[in-house]
């Protein structure tokens, strides 16, 4: 926390040297709809109910982040009016949430509304208002598109450049694999797929076997039986928590040991690797950009103290075993950074000009290396991931931080 | 004899009384309510017209089950896959055929109807319950189905398909928002005209008759089986209507919007309008609209909940729905005015 009050200290006064440096002009206030001496109102559209309702906590996280900011004082003496609706991951709905925030709550931006099916529904609408949707909380590849939607930016290193980061390294090390790939059949297995055999370029004869699953079945087993039988020995499982368990705890009953990749969606372990038994899960490889909770390593980590201080305080029931706890608190503090930076000119255009200005910004909780960037150019803030490896009862990483940008 | 059913009967006792009532509102209040529906946009703000263009087009959706469950006694849990039906061929003609948005509507209520037609043949050796599953497959089927690999050329698979909003013609100074909205409205106003003389038929009078009794109505002389098809054809074909609507004014159409839960929701639309009574199509839609912003506003964690209370009040203490209410109304009104 104390690194934290240097840093921020250094960049107010560095804002206040350039504020006296710069002319009378642009010293002055200036507002768009939604902010004032006074507040700033953030809209914000989470599917606290529906099919997807556990990211709801993600909504939750944020909320409670905004309260702390409050209590310190607000952001350069203002205060955040956080206003979010529940969309129930339903994109008509989240049209309708989108226009009632700007329309009727009149709100300075969307702040990191969740989903792709939900995003993609709102991001014309958003782009020809000319309100920032901003840090919006899907991996999609595509928000990283400035040229097209200069008001819609991401956040999270997209799901295709994860899956590259895989690909290269199967060339390096295992250049004769064999690879058998598991994706649920949506917009997210699809991306990750497409990044992966991009990844591979000319190799991609090296999957022999796609196979892919409806989020509504029951089961996979008889999908991971099926890849066994292919006799691939590399597995890529692009699949959701609730399966990538299932597939761990599976290959270990039929004694099938390819080389696993695991994507970040399920690199839990509170929600994954525990349930699937430790003892299953060694070797497997994955990769991560923030800390996980439940990760023992971190215990004595300033920023999971840190964040244990602000669950305390502000968020006592929360689970601390789910990830999207963490992402909340990440997120936040890139909203922060962005609303300080803006200084008294709250405006649209110099909130999506400071979000395209973020340089080597490190919110707690971020794994040691990887850092937030952004410029005109490159409307993906999160592109750096570490590989790690299953050991014992936790994550290891290995290598260094690999950084692959894709744009949209 | 499920608690719809009887409903149904108890509506088929009022229509004895005061045939058109029990169908229709007078002209007196149908003017009135088509007066406010013309001028209030012109008042507020984009967003509430936004926010009743959706109600006028939920309410063609709940108004063509209510023609299919009032009026034919059929039941479907399926008109979530007619309503993505309706949106896709609108969105894809207008954006891969740049089509006219307006010229895309017949169209979907061809298409609708035909494939609401076709369903229905094979459906018709179902009844009751086992009519509502086999449409109850439908609907869980339908988000796949637009998922396939084949046709994700034009339906842009999971991503969905992002449809450019009308701007209003001849230089009218409207916004879209309000354009879209009157656009809305005489479609709505045309399709509820035609409803209503349907339902005043021959045609509706078959309907109603299979409704009542399935033997009684094919001793008399009724094709059972065509006006069957017939009704889940022209309910089809509304619901296409709305869902090309829909597509329209949301600006995007995705499988994740045309889930079962869209469908239980016209249901639930339906029973809260008052089964069989064609205003009350629009209550029901302005429930599934507003009801569920009103119980998250009550409690975010709890908005399910919530809604669940709501729903409970309005069916015990109202269990016909809001034409129960409007005959208390007119009771009440009719007591007034003796005194």
């Amino acid at each position: 926390m104390p690194a934290m009050h240097v840093r921020l200290g250094a960049l107010a006064a560095a804002l206040a040297l350039s504020a006296a440096l710069s002319t009378v002009a642009s010293a002055q206030k200036k507002y768009d709809t939604g902010a004032s001496d006074t507040a700033i109102k953030i809209g914000n559209i989470m599917p606290y109910s529906g099919p997807a309702s556990a990211y709801g906590v993600i909504g939750k996280t944020e909320e409670a982040y905004f309260r702390k900011i409050n209590a310190e004082g607000g952001i350069n003496g203002r205060k955040i009016n956080f206003i979010s609706y529940d969309d129930a991951y339903s994109p008509p709905k989240t049209v309708e949430q989108a226009r009632k925030l700007v329309e009727s709550d009149e709100v300075l931006l969307i702040f990191n509304s969740l989903g792709t099916p939900p995003n993609s529904a709102i991001q014309k609408y958003m782009n020809s208002k000319k309100v920032p949707q901003l840090f919006v909380a899907t991996g999609a590849t595509k928000w990283n598109d400035p040229k097209d939607f200069p008001w819609t930016m991401g956040w999270q290193p997209n799901y295709q450049s994860e899956s590259q980061i895989y690909a290269k390294y199967i060339l390096k090390n295992h250049p004769d694999a064999k690879i058998g790939v598991l994706y649920q059949n949506d917009d997210y297995g699809k991306d990750y797929l497409k990044g992966f055999k991009d990844g591979l370029g000319t190799k991609a004869s090296m999957i022999i076997i796609e196979d892919s699953y409806e989020v509504s079945e029951p089961t996979i087993d008889s999908h991971i039986v099926r890849l066994k039988s292919s006799g691939a020995d590399v597995f890529f499982n692009i699949t959701t928590p609730k399966f990538a368990a299932q597939a761990i705890k599976k290959n270990a009953e039929i004694g099938w040991k390819p080389l696993h990749f695991l994507n970040n969606v399920s690199a839990s372990i509170g929600s994954v690797i525990k349930p699937a038994g430790f003892e299953n899960a060694q070797d497997i490889i994955s990769s991560q950009y923030f800390k996980d909770p439940t990760d023992p390593q971190w215990k004595n980590d300033p920023a999971m103290k840190a964040w244990n201080e602000f669950l305390d305080k502000y968020y006592p029931e929360a689970n601390r075993a789910d990830a999207s706890v963490m992402y909340g608190f990440i997120v936040s503090q890139g909203l922060v950074q962005v609303l300080k930076a803006c200084g008294d000119d709250l405006t649209r255009e110099n909130v999506m000009k400071q979000a395209a200005s973020l340089k080597d910004f490190e919110p707690l909780g971020l794994l040691p290396g990887v850092k937030v960037n952004t410029s005109p150019t490159d409307f993906a803030p999160i592109s750096q991931l570490q590989l790690i490896r299953f050991k014992g009862e936790a994550w290891e990483r290995f290598g260094d931080v690999l950084s692959s940008d894709v744009g949209g | 004899m499920s608690a719809a059913e009887e409903v149904v009967a108890e509506g088929h006792e009022a229509v004895e009384a005061v045939p058109k009532r029990a169908m229709t509102l007078g002209t007196g209040t149908s003017l009135l309510v088509l007066a406010a529906l013309l001028i209030v946009p012109v008042f507020v703000k984009n967003f509430i017209i936004f926010q009743m263009t959706m109600l006028l087009i939920y309410g063609l959706a709940v108004l063509a089950l209510n023609i299919l469950t009032g009026g034919s006694g059929q039941f479907s849990l399926g008109q979530s896959a007619f309503y993505a039906v309706g949106a896709y061929t609108s969105a894809v003609l207008m954006e891969h055929a740049n089509i006219n948005y307006a010229l895309t509507i017949p169209i979907s209520a061809a298409v609708c109807f035909a494939f609401g037609y076709l369903f229905g043949k094979p459906a018709l050796r179902l009844s009751g319950v086992y009519l509502a599953l086999a449409t109850f497959a439908l609907a869980t089927a339908m988000p796949q189905l637009l998922k396939l690999n084949f046709l994700e050329h034009w339906t842009g698979g999971v991503q969905g398909l992002v449809v450019t909003k009308p701007d209003a013609p001849f230089g009218l100074p409207m916004s879209q928002d309000m354009w879209l909205y009157y656009f809305t409205l005489v479609v709505t106003v045309a399709i509820y005209i035609f409803s209503v003389n349907l339902l005043r038929s021959r045609s509706g009078r078959a309907f109603m008759a299979i409704r009542d009794n399935e033997i009684a109505a094919s001793s008399m002389g009724v094709n059972v089986a065509l006006y069957k098809t017939l009704a889940f054809g022209v309910s089809a074909g509304i619901t296409g209507v709305a869902g090309s609507l829909g597509a329209i004014a949301v600006q995007f159409v995705a499988p994740d919007s045309y889930t079962i839960t869209l469908a239980i929701s016209l249901f639930l639309g339906m029973v809260v309008g008052g089964v069989g009574w064609l205003p009350g199509s629009f209550v029901g839609a302005a429930f599934i609209i507003f009801v569920p912003n009103m119980a998250e506003s009550i409690s975010k964690g709890l908005s399910g909940a919530v809604f669940g209370v709501l729903l409970f009040l309005v069916i015990y203490l109202v269990p016909h729905g809001a034409r129960q209410a409007a005959i208390l109304g007119q009771q009440l009104a009719g007591k007034l005015r003796k005194n």
